[in-house]
Parts: C-alpha cells; sequence; structure tokens
C-alpha cells in the first residue's frame, strides 16, 4: 500500500476499556455506506495525527467479518513502544473522525483444513475473534488454546468461553497453567491446521514444536507484526534525487521516508509481507535486519533493505528511491 | 435497452460481427511498434466513457450470443466448469462482485435487489430472473461460480492464496486460447505458465507472483493478452484441437483478411473479501484483419509487430505456419509513416 490505495474515513463510535491494558474501538463509515467485508485475520492500518507525526499501526480486525456497519480493533496499551498505542490509549474519543485502509490479510484461515486449531497469546486473540465468527457462520470445526496472564488481563475470555464453552481453552500464566502443547499437536486429527498469533516467543514455541513433531509446514501459519525498534539515528540517500533524509532515533526509516514526501509502497509495515522492499544502491555500514521477509542469503549480502522495520548503523547508505 | 445484441455464432457458420461501434471500442494490445513480455499491469479503474476499460465487467453487442456458445460448449464438457471444495466461498465472492458491480454500471439490463441474505437478481438480456438466500448453494440451480458466470462474459478462474503461492483451484473456462482448466486445476502460478516460453527467464514470473500476492482489496488491476485466430472461434481449447487447429490450414491469400482475427484477452484481477483469494476473468475481443486495418493506426502497427515478432512467440503463440501470409496481407496497409503512441487510434 501507499499513496493511492483505498482508505475509508471513519469517525469513532465507541472506545470501551477491556482490561487495564486493552481498550477496543469502533469505527464507522464517516459517510454513512456500510464498510468493505473481509475475511478472518485482516488487519487494517490505523493513520494516527499525533501532533506533528502521521503514525500509520496495523491492528487485527476482530468483528464480524460479516458485519457491514463498522470495524472493530483492540489495542493493547505498550509504555515501551514508540507511541502508537498510547496515542490510541489517551487520545482518540468517540466523535473522532480518522482514516482506515482497507482491510490486507497476511494471516487467512486455509480454507481446504477440516479442523482449525488455533494458539493465541495475549493481544494475539484479535484475529481469532474475527476467524472464529467466520468459522460459525459457514459450520467450520476449530478449537481455541488462549494463553493469558492473569484473569483480570485476559481479554474476551470471558465471552469465549461462554460461547463456545467445549471448544475454547483459556490458560492463566500467574496459575501456572501452560497449553500442553507436544499432546496437543499429537492428538489432532489428519487434515488440521495449526495458526498462531502472539508474542515472539510463543510462536517460535509453537513453531518449532510442530516442526519437530512433524508437522507439515504448509499446515502451520503465523502472524507476527514486529513494531519498528528504536535505534541510533542515521542518514539514507535517495538514489534519483540525492536527497539525504535523516531518520530520527524513534522513527523508522519508512517514517522518515514519507515524512519526507516519498511514495514508499508498503502493506503490513511489520517486516512480514515484502511490499516495502527496497535496493540498496550502496552502503558504508552495517544493516539491522529485523523483517521476517528477506533471506538470510539476502541478507548477508546487503542489497536489500526492508525500511519498515529495519536499520542502518554506519557512515552512508543510498537505496533506490 | 442501450445496447443491441448481436444474433450470431463462434462456430460452424460462424455469424460473428463487429459492428462500426465494436470496432472502434476494440481493445488493441500493442502501445508501439513491437512487443515483448512485461508484467504491464495497471490499476483497473475506469476509462475513457464507451472504452471496454470503463465498467468493472464489460456488457457489449456479443453478450447474449457469447452466452448462448458457452451453454453450448459446457454442455458438450461439463468440465469446463470445475470448484474444488474449499473454493465455494469464493465464488460467492465472485457472484456478489459480478451482480453488483454490473447492477450498478448497467441498471437498465441487470438488477440487484438485497435484503440481508435474500437476494433478488433480475437479467434482463438473458430473461433470467432469480430469488436466492446468499451464501446458501441449495437456493441456486448450480453452484455459485457456474451460476454467475453462465452469465457474464469470458473465462474466470479462482485463485487461492496459500504458502506464498496462488492455485488454480476452481474456474469457468471456456473461451479460451488453448490452455485447459481440467488440466491446470490445482496447480501453482509457476506450474500453469510452465509452457510458456522466455518470460520465466526474464524473471516476469517472479515479479508478476509478489505483485499479485499483495494485490489488495477494492484495487483491482488489468492487463492485456493477445494471440491469432483463424475464424471467430471462442472455444480454443486443447479439448477440441481436433477440431479448430485444422482450420489454420484454410488460410489463403484471399482469405486471411476475412478469417484471420487479432484475439486480444482483457484480464483483470480482484482481491475477493471473504476468502481472500483472486478472481482472475479473461475477456476475450476477437476482431478480423479487415475490419482492424480500418482504423490506420492499427493496420500500420500490427503489421510491423507481427513482422518482428521473435520466432518463439510466434511459435507459441500458435501462428508461426500463417506469418508470412498475414504479414503480407497486413504490408498493404503499413505505408511506413510513423504512428502515434498508445493504444487508442488517432
Amino acid at each position: 500500500m501507499s499513496a493511492g490505495t483505498k482508505k475509508i474515513d471513519v469517525t469513532v463510535t465507541e472506545v470501551v476499556e477491556v482490561n487495564d491494558l486493552v481498550k477496543r474501538f469502533r469505527f464507522e463509515r464517516s459517510d454513512g455506506a456500510e464498510m468493505p467485508t473481509f475475511s478472518g485475520g485482516a488487519h487494517t492500518v490505523v493513520e494516527m495525527k499525533d501532533g506533528g507525526i502521521t503514525r500509520l499501526n496495523p491492528y487485527s480486525l476482530m468483528s464480524d467479518p460479516r458485519d457491514r456497519s463498522a470495524f472493530m480493533i483492540s489495542v493493547r496499551r505498550d509504555e515501551q513502544g514508540r507511541g502508537g498505542s498510547l496515542f490510541m490509549h489517551r487520545e482518540v474519543k468517540v466523535g473522532d473522525r480518522m482514516v482506515l485502509s482497507y482491510p490486507v490479510n497476511l494471516f487467512s484461515l486455509d480454507l481446504r483444513a477440516k479442523k482449525h486449531l488455533m494458539i493465541a497469546g495475549g493481544i494475539g486473540i484479535t484475529p481469532f475473534l474475527a476467524q472464529i465468527k467466520q468459522l460459525e457462520g459457514m459450520n467450520g470445526h476449530f478449537e481455541l488454546h488462549y494463553s493469558v496472564r492473569t484473569a483480570a488481563l485476559g481479554s474476551y475470555t470471558e465471552e469465549l468461553k461462554a460461547h463456545y464453552p467445549d471448544r475454547v481453552h483459556v490458560y492463566h500464566d500467574d496459575q501456572g497453567e501452560a497449553i500442553a502443547l507436544g499432546d496437543l499437536l499429537d492428538g489432532q486429527p489428519l487434515g488440521t491446521h495449526l495458526y498462531v498469533c502472539g508474542p515472539k516467543g510463543m510462536i517460535e514455541w509453537v513453531c518449532r514444536t510442530a516442526e519437530e513433531r512433524g508437522w507439515p509446514a504448509e499446515a502451520v501459519h503465523y502472524e507476527e507484526f514486529l513494531a519498528p525498534q528504536s535505534g541510533k539515528p542515521f542518514s539514507v540517500t535517495l538514489a534519483k534525487t540525492g536527497k539525504v533524509i535523516p531518520v530520527g532515533e524513534h522513527q523508522s526509516m519508512l517514517e522518515a521516508l514519507e515524512a519526507a514526501g516519498v511514495d514508499a509502497p508498503y502493506l503490513c509495515r511489520g517486516g512480514a509481507c515484502g511490499q516495502c522492499e527496497t535496493d540498496v544502491v550502496s552502503h558504508d555500514g552495517a544493516f539491522v535486519h529485523r523483517d521476517h521477509w528477506l533471506t538470510d542469503d539476502q541478507k548477508a549480502c546487503g542489497n536489500k533493505i526492508m525500511p519498515c522495520v529495519s536499520r542502518f548503523e554506519g557512515r552512508s547508505l543510498v537505496i533506490d528511491r | 435497452m442501450t445496447i443491441q445484441f448481436n444474433d450470431e455464432t463462434f462456430h460452424d457458420d460462424y455469424t460473428f460481427r463487429n459492428s462500426d461501434w465494436a470496432i472502434q471500442r476494440f481493445p488493441f494490445p500493442f502501445h508501439e511498434d513491437s512487443y515483448m513480455y512485461s508484467v504491464n499491469l495497471e490499476p483497473h479503474l475506469s476509462l475513457r466513457p464507451g472504452s471496454v476499460y470503463e465498467k468493472t465487467f464489460d456488457v457489449d453487442e456479443h453478450y447474449v450470443a457469447e452466452m448462448k456458445d458457452r451453454a453450448r460448449v459446457l454442455a458438450e464438457d461439463p468440465l469446463r466448469c470445475q470448484s474444488l471444495p474449499h473454493m465455494t466461498l469464493a465464488g460467492w465472492d465472485l457472484l456478489e462482485l459480478i451482480m453488483v458491480s454490473k447492477a450498478r454500471e448497467y441498471p437498465d439490463l441487470f438488477e440487484l435487489h438485497r435484503d440481508g441474505d435474500r437476494w433478488h437478481w433480475i437479467n434482463k438480456p438473458l430473461g433470467i430472473e432469480q430469488k436466492f438466500v446468499f451464501l446458501d448453494e441449495t437456493t441456486l440451480p448450480c453452484g455459485p461460480l457456474e451460476y454467475i458466470t453462465r452469465q457474464a462474459q469470458g473465462d474466470y478462474a479462482l485463485l487461492d492464496q496459500r504458502d506464498d503461492n496462488l492455485w488454480m483451484d476452481a474456474g469457468m473456462v471456456t473461451t479460451q486460447a488453448d490452455w485447459s482448466l481440467d488440466f491446470d486445476i490445482g496447480m501453482n502460478f509457476f506450474e500453469w505458465h510452465a509452457p510458456v516460453p522466455m518470460a520465466s527467464e526474464l524473471g516476469v514470473f517472479q515479479r508478476a507472483l509478489k505483485f499479485l500476492l499483495n494485490l489488495q482489496q477494492g484495487a483491482p488491476v488489468r492487463r492485456l493478452n493477445w494471440t491469432m485466430t483463424v475464424n471467430p472461434l471462442l472455444d480454443t481449447s486443447p479439448e477440441n484441437y481436433h477440431k479448430w487447429g485444422v482450420q489454420k490450414t484454410a488460410l489463403t491469400p484471399e482469405n486471411v483478411g476475412s478469417k484471420q482475427h487479432l484475439r486480444v484477452e482483457l484480464q483483470t484481477l480482484f482481491r475477493l473479501p471473504r476468502s481472500n483469494a483472486l478472481a482472475f476473468p479473461i475477456r476475450c475481443y476477437l476482431i478480423r484483419l479487415e475490419d482492424l486495418v480500418t482504423v490506420p493506426k492499427w493496420g500500420r502497427r500490427l503489421h510491423r509487430v507481427l513482422r518482428d515478432l521473435p520466432e518463439e512467440l510466434a511459435t507459441y503463440k500458435g501462428f508461426i505456419r500463417n506469418r508470412p501470409m498475414i504479414v503480407e496481407y497486413l504490408s498493404q496497409f503499413d505505408d511506413g509513416t510513423p504512428t502515434s503512441p498508445g493504444v487508442f487510434p488517432d
């Protein structure tokens, strides 16, 4: 996505405090028309006008994909983050006008699956909420294992257990409860697909365990949005114009390009989709590759960078923009 | 109705004809005097009122006759329409896309009335009226893909997206340029493109796939493809090659202008919302050479393109045998003067 992509002007119609860490936002189209339909697992990119900065953060859509009246997202407050979630928590009020992107799905259900086995950790529950609603509408077979820190910080656990008492299993870290993953994976019927969304460590644990237990890679699906991390400031030079753009400590290279008026492509802004892949013309220094897109060989070559999450440390970096 | 539908055939007596209107709006595919593969995708935005690029799904004077031809081909070979079990939702997505677009863009021809999931569809040119429940297959006479594509010109492939690839898992294919859905079904993007010469060496498919995997909802794209067809045959399938292949030998210097057609495909790609699959409509337009050369720019340019085309491409597109005759015929209409850039008539 970049300029020219379809966007939706919306109004915030509901802000609900789900618990101490999570707020839920409901967006309706400002022109009163219907929202686009979407598929479970899709996200939207929320534009935030935070003072002089435009923040663009992706959030999974958690509402029923069939409900054309609104989109809903849940945002976990991240005190250590760069400010997007804090802006959503502190500044966004009912009645505010905002801009959302059309839905994009990088975590869709494999509709060939005979059964969908879902593993969620914390705020990673949100894409599953939409997928479960979608599966419910088509009599799909699912089972959710959902790990939360404490009962008080478990978003939507009560609703899920009330609606799907036989299919939802909640685990509380503070009570020493843990998903018995090995046994769970071994007991699945043929044709089961496995989905995981949660903290990085959980995703790695689930993927590794599935591989060890002989699950085919095609049957294992995960979504991990990396938030861009802060780092030392650096400069990037555009090969086409010779323009030198400074990238601040708390800014991603993609954000710096956008702030300088460069129409750079993007979709997920989290190092997963590959859309922002950019050719490096020359460099003198070291890359800080943080994406899931480039292969290890490509990273070692040093001729490509994903400006949404990756950084650079050194004397000069020239990119093909 | 605003469009006069032709009573014509695409087989046996070949009464297919383009009106002057259809000739002027023909999607001539060459923007310069030479041709080489490229990904050449552009946003499928409304362009030039009256052109084939104006509407989401173009409806023209051949609509009714093309739908009769589709029914004829399907009666002989039902495997031209197939949908693997997980693609039913994508079929509903396509049905919705076509019905909503046509009702909005051709309100005098098509109507769609929706009350929640209870839908009422009226297709005036074909005399069809159907009340059904959206997402409930039992309320349609056949599956959603087959139902709607029996009422929509062009072939349709539905591509499932998974494992960083696209999979040809459903389709309606009766107007194809020598490829077979029955053969390709279940194949991935690289497998079904394997017969195309040269392009993979150029890296075209890697780039195209990467682009398509990220194609977004609400932002469809289009491209043109082309080949040459003797007689106005919509169904040039491998299954029926024994019937149409031999017709290529019937070309003579006397009949080349009327029998030889330029065949152009307007290919569009849409991200489908509920299934996250891609819809790939491939709409075929035919024009005989003697009609095409009535646009002087097109006559000159087609002569130059076909004369200079690499041999591999002329072979792949199936007209290497007749190329000298076609080029000789077109040379009469090329006075050597420069042509203007772009595809449209001067």
